[in-house]
């Protein structure tokens, strides 16, 4: 695949991402902004893919649209009167809001001509990513990895003591 | 035999070839899953499944157009294409046209990682099997687009269980195919099917030469059969309870689409079982002594012959089973995914560990 093709991909691709997180922030019904995060999450994978990082693209699929958004879409379906509800999407804090825009602006814009060279990581990336992945996460960052798990076991424990069928409770009334 | 093999020669040689700027080779890997997809769905797909349940039923089936009815598939999309493209007046316009293509934009999709014979993948992924996992997450908001966007109610209970049920059965499916992954070591589909092909055949296959592999194969053939929405988990589309679940509005080739996209992921479950159980494109021949069967049965064109034969054989299974069991009820479809499938899941995930450790 020649240059041109990948430039041209890589645009459409950015201009996906880009149109439709901003569909997601301008639209006034709910259920299309949540149904544009697909195309944003999607387009942020694909753009995964071009750092030649497939495993977080594939990750970032996995995650974002097969929990994290129909997650947010039952929520919007199961609330009612949803379809009624008008969304501010006005413009409110002009002066605020223009200063932290350009705050964050200025901080993205320095961080990345300071940054200069890109460091490349000390170890070079040989064979299969997951592996690597695998790896790194038994050896080095073990305690991270652990803590991770012990706040999703948690939070798995208190869903489920949320959601119980309460004998006691019923019994009750 | 199997080290001689050159993976991916025709993939890469077409992936290569270019008409001035535009990647022709490429557009060409892309439209060989897609027209395998609408062949495979109109001839063994519509016309099949029809005279499998009709036998099965001591029926004839389809028998007026053509000899033995096999141009009755070719009628049904004459009226199909004629039909008038209806969007009902209270549904929501653009969730309601834009349903059924992410849901086959998703069913497609996982075909990228599906190898077609040693010679032929649309792409090496080293996360290929994690990949053809995820990316069912996108048929998933299709369905519920196509739901919400219906503004009809069985279609949106249809959708809701649909979701319920592949979310679900997505938990006992991945760790049952993480033992395929334990065993082969990889995620690439095709490391999988040269860690299982050799001289003799079938023996190098997982299901064969593991004693535990046969808990994960069937438990990832059950949750498949849910998330293909295949029966007896069809309760998205319960016709006694729900019309027709979430497709209860469509008609026409929006119809079509979903019956497109359902088959097509029918056949990407089939194949990714055959590919991490039973050595995908690898010949389960053995070669007996000097008669080399299994390296006269090896090669490019043959490995898309076996693994296409493999994929077919599951899918006659799920027809099979389609026109045998009758439904489950919901709260059996969960119980059996919670309380059945992912307590096994982890028992074949434990016992795979330790046999890949001790053996």
């Amino acid at each position: 695949m020649n240059q041109l093709t990948l430039s041209i991909i890589f645009y459409v691709f950015a201009a996906v991402t880009v149109l439709s997180a901003a569909f997601v922030v301008f639209s006034k019904n709910v259920i299309y902004s949540a149904f544009a995060l697909l195309f944003t999450f999607f387009g942020v994978a694909a753009l995964y893919v071009f750092l030649s990082s497939d495993f977080i693209a594939v990750t970032q699929v996995v995650v974002y649209v097969g929990g994290i958004l129909v997650l947010l879409l039952f929520g919007v379906m199961f609330t009612n009167t949803i379809m009624q509800t008008d969304l501010k999407t006005d413009v409110l804090h002009v002066v605020p809001g223009t200063i932290l825009l350009l705050l964050m602006i200025a901080g993205m814009l320095y961080t990345f001509y300071t940054t200069g060279d890109w460091m490349p990581g000390d170890v070079q990336l040989q064979g299969s990513v997951v592996q690597r992945v695998g790896f790194e996460t038994m050896s080095r960052y073990m305690l991270p990895f652990e803590m991770a798990s012990i706040v999703l076991l948690v939070a798995l424990l208190g869903a489920a003591f949320l959601a119980r069928y309460d004998n006691a409770h019923k019994n009750e009334h | 035999m199997s080290q001689s093999i050159s993976l991916n020669t025709w993939s890469d040689a077409l992936s290569g070839f270019n008409l001035g700027w535009f990647p022709l080779g490429l557009v060409i890997v892309a439209a060989v899953p897609l027209v395998f997809i609408a062949l495979y769905a109109l001839t063994y797909g519509v016309y099949g499944e029809r005279k499998i349940s009709a036998f099965m039923q001591d029926r004839l089936g389809p028998m007026e157009v053509g000899p033995w009815g096999l141009l009755q598939t070719l009628a049904d999309i004459l009226k199909l294409l004629q039909k008038e493209d209806i969007v009902p007046t209270a549904a929501d316009k653009f969730l309601f046209v834009i349903g059924p293509l992410i849901m086959f934009v998703g069913s497609f999709l996982a075909f990228v990682v599906l190898p077609f014979g040693p010679a032929f993948i649309g792409a090496d992924l080293n996360v290929g099997l994690f990949y053809a996992v995820g990316i069912v997450a996108l048929e998933v908001v299709g369905i519920l687009a196509s739901g919400w966007g219906s503004n009809n109610k069985w279609a949106l209970y249809g959708a809701v269980r649909s979701v319920a049920q592949i979310v679900s059965y997505e938990i006992p499916a991945s760790i049952a195919l993480l033992c395929g992954a334990m065993m082969a070591g990889t995620l690439s589909m095709q490391q999988f099917c040269v860690a299982q092909s050799g001289p003799y055949g079938f023996m190098h296959y997982y299901l064969f030469s593991n004693p535990i592999a046969w808990l994960p194969f069937l438990i990832y053939f059950i949750a498949s059969l849910a998330e293909t929405n295949r029966a007896p988990f069809d309760i998205p589309e319960a016709e006694s309870e729900l019309v027709a679940g979430f497709f209860t509005e469509y008609s026409g080739m929006k119809f079509a689409m979903f019956f497109l996209a359902e088959y097509g992921s029918m056949f990407m479950v089939s194949g990714i079982i055959s590919i991490v159980f039973l050595g995908g494109w690898a010949s389960p021949l053995p070669n007996i002594g000097s008669f080399a069967l299994n390296t006269m049965t090896s090669g490019p064109a043959w490995g898309a012959f076996w693994i296409i034969m493999k994929g077919f054989f599951f899918i006659f299974v799920q027809m099979w089973l389609r026109w045998t069991l009758p439904r489950l009820r919901v709260d059996q479809l969960m119980y059996l995914c919670w309380k059945v499938l992912t307590p096994f899941a982890f028992v074949a995930f434990v016992l795979t560990a330790v046999w890949e450790i001790y053996k």
